[in-house]
């Protein structure tokens, strides 16, 4: 274990580093795409059902295919995995998001709008922090799927954990191995722990 | 006008006409109750007041101008609105929900936080609810919220769907004190939709009754109780307010019969039947010699004895409802309605028997307040004299022969 440390300390926190960045990157995408798209369906009538199920196909491409398949169009390194991450985390926020938003009752909607609220001020002021809990939930969901994915990133060059553990298979090393894994399971806890914190800070008190 | 409502019609998407030719005017500082069967379309008319749904046809104006050429946030942050299930934001506090109005129309913090403590005082709750949560109030508390929210941005035209519903008698009462309070002093104007008559007519300048979309009467409250405009009105109304209604100079003399069939105490079981069975009637009062009230005997009483001789005094029903021949009807309809009694025993100061009221005459009040007894246009407009009525009751609660 010490050993290890003394040998791999370095490396061990840049691969962190990358491992986060990569996550982080490939999640808030994710956040900035789905959410937004999530609350655009629950305003049409139609295609809501089409659009969650095409995020749920793209759900079921296999990881290291996924990854592949953006070789060609990114090249190698960080932003094909990001991408890809991307494509994995969209799911969950969007079906989330989708449902959050479909759950504010229909009276209080009623009545920020008959208050005189426009229609962007209902929606920040009144449906998202609502619906908040719920999306939270999905987006918490999302960055555990991530940071798990985000290992095969080594796959294609984009660094991080997966670095440890794929040179470990190759070399039957299995301090690498467990020197990867275990820092990810660590890494997936501590953030799922974190966001946890943020879910519970933006349900309203009496709904908890 | 401040408010004029001409032809208005409105179509649901499905087809369904939930209003149609709908017409008022309302005057500033007007008290307006819509009532109704369920499904009449009262909801579906205020409504469209703050333009929560569009008209299928016909004009809505706000002091003569059109309200659909009106941006429609401006128009509904410019009048109050409960709506039918109060509609508290759950995520914000007392004071964030009372203060929305007045934040979105930009008022500065330290009015609003003034606002929303005078707010509180009004709805007669403790000022420390303010940092409270919907969830943590009990449903009446959040109804008076949901009230004074409405209140909170010195709007002119309050709407108001059954805003009282789901409150305690006491409750209600001193809420309701309150918005007759604001619209006699402070002259807002209210429109409210309710279905409890005696709060429509208790607070209501005028009254809207509808049913099936239609306006089927609209008039001041004591109209309404005495030129109910069909039967629908009248069932709505019912029977024991219209009789109340009657005007209040009308005493129990005045409707009574004179020749109420009475027996002296020492008389017999035959006799009483014979008695009866002359008069067609199933009891008797019982008066001693110098007619005062003793009690009644019922034909029920009577076939449970055996004995031919025994005499009246001995099955004398000693506990009886009476009125004084100078009190006023209303109260002698409660008796006979509320009490379940059949006829009541009129009496004078001095408890000798003078009349009976039967529930035929009372039948007959009701038929002339139905057509509109011409005596009635010249009394003073009281509708509800609950006033004179609970005076009545104080004087002669609880009397009964012991
Ligand atoms: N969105 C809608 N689409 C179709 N029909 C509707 C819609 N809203 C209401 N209605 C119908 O229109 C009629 C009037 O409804 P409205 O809500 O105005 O009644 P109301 O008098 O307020 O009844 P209540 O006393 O029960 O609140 C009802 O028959 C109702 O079913
Ligand atoms: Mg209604």
């Amino acid at each position: 274990m010490m050993h290890f440390l003394a040998t791999y300390g370095t490396q061990l926190i840049s691969k962190t580093g990358q491992h986060l960045y990569i996550s982080a990157a490939a999640l808030a995408l994710g956040v900035i795409v789905a959410v937004p798209l999530g609350i655009l369906l629950t305003r049409m009538k139609h295609g809501a059902n089409f659009v969650i199920t095409l995020a749920g196909v793209l759900q079921t491409i296999p990881a290291m295919a996924l990854l592949a398949i953006m070789i060609p169009i990114f090249g190698i390194g960080s932003t094909p995995a990001i991408v890809a991450l991307f494509i994995y985390s969209l799911l969950p926020i969007l079906r989330n998001t989708y449902l959050g938003m479909q759950g504010v009752s229909p009276t209080v909607r009623d009545a920020a709008k008959g208050m005189g609220m426009t229609w962007w001020q209902m929606m920040i002021q009144a449906e998202i922090p609502l619906a908040a809990p719920v999306i939270m939930a999905g987006i918490r969901l999302s960055a555990t799927y991530v940071i798990a994915w985000a290992t095969l990133a080594s796959y294609i060059g984009a660094g991080g954990l997966g670095d440890f553990i794929f040179n470990g298979l190759n070399l039957y090393r299995s301090d690498l191995i467990l020197g990867g894994s275990i820092p990810v399971i660590l890494l997936a806890l501590i953030v799922d722990y974190l966001l946890g914190k943020v879910e519970m800070a933006v349900t309203p008190r009496q709904l908890r | 006008m401040l408010l004029s409502m001409e032809h208005l019609r409105k179509e649901y998407p499905n087809g369904k006409v939930a209003v149609d030719d709908f017409n008022l005017q309302v005057g500033r500082g007007e008290f307006i109750a819509f009532i109704g069967t369920s499904g009449s379309g009262k909801t579906t008319t205020m409504r469209m007041i703050n333009r929560m749904l569009k008209q299928t046809s016909g004009t809505i104006k706000i002091n003569d101008k059109d309200i659909s050429k009106m941006d429609p946030v401006k128009l509904r942050r410019s009048i109050g609105y409960v709506i039918q299930n109060i509609g508290l934001m759950p995520h914000m506090t007392i004071q964030e929900n009372i203060e929305l109005v007045p934040k979105l129309l930009g008022w500065s913090k330290e009015k609003r936080a003034e606002q929303a403590h005078k707010m509180i005082e009004l709805a007669q709750l403790p000022d420390e609810m303010l940092k409270r949560y919907p969830g943590e109030l009990s449903g009446g508390q959040q109804q008076r919220i949901g009230v004074v929210r409405a209140l909170a941005a010195d709007q002119e035209i309050i709407l108001m769907d059954e805003p009282f519903g789901a409150l305690d008698p006491i409750t209600r009462e001193s809420l309701q004190d309150l918005v007759k309070h604001l619209q006699e002093d402070l002259g807002k104007t209210f429109i409210f939709v309710t279905h409890d008559m005696d709060e429509a007519l208790h607070l209501a300048t005028k009254v809207v009754i509808m049913s099936q979309g239609k306006q089927v009467q609209v008039d001041t409250p004591e109209n309404i109780l005495r030129h109910p405009a069909n039967e629908f009105v009248t069932n709505l109304i019912g029977e024991e307010r219209l009789i109340r209604a009657q005007p209040n100079i009308l005493s129990v003399s005045q409707i009574m019969l004179k020749n109420p069939v009475s027996i002296t105490p020492d008389k017999t079981v035959d006799d009483a039947i014979d008695l009866m069975h002359d008069r067609r009637v199933d009891t008797l009062l019982v008066t001693d010699d110098d007619d005062t009230l003793q009690g009644y005997v019922d034909l029920e009483d009577i076939n449970r004895i055996t004995d031919a001789h025994t005499t009246v005094s001995d099955f004398t029903n000693r506990q009886v409802f009476f009125v004084k021949a100078d009190s006023l009807i209303g109260d002698t309809v409660d008796r006979i309605l509320k009490q379940g009694v059949k006829n009541v025993p009129v009496v004078d100061k001095d408890k000798h028997l003078v009349g009976i009221v039967t529930r035929t005459a009372l039948v007959d009040i009701v038929y002339d307040a139905l057509r509109g007894a011409p005596e009635a246009d010249e009394t003073p407009a009281s509708p509800i004299n609950a006033d004179i009525h609970a005076a009545a009751t104080h004087d002669e609660g609880g009397d009964s022969q012991q």
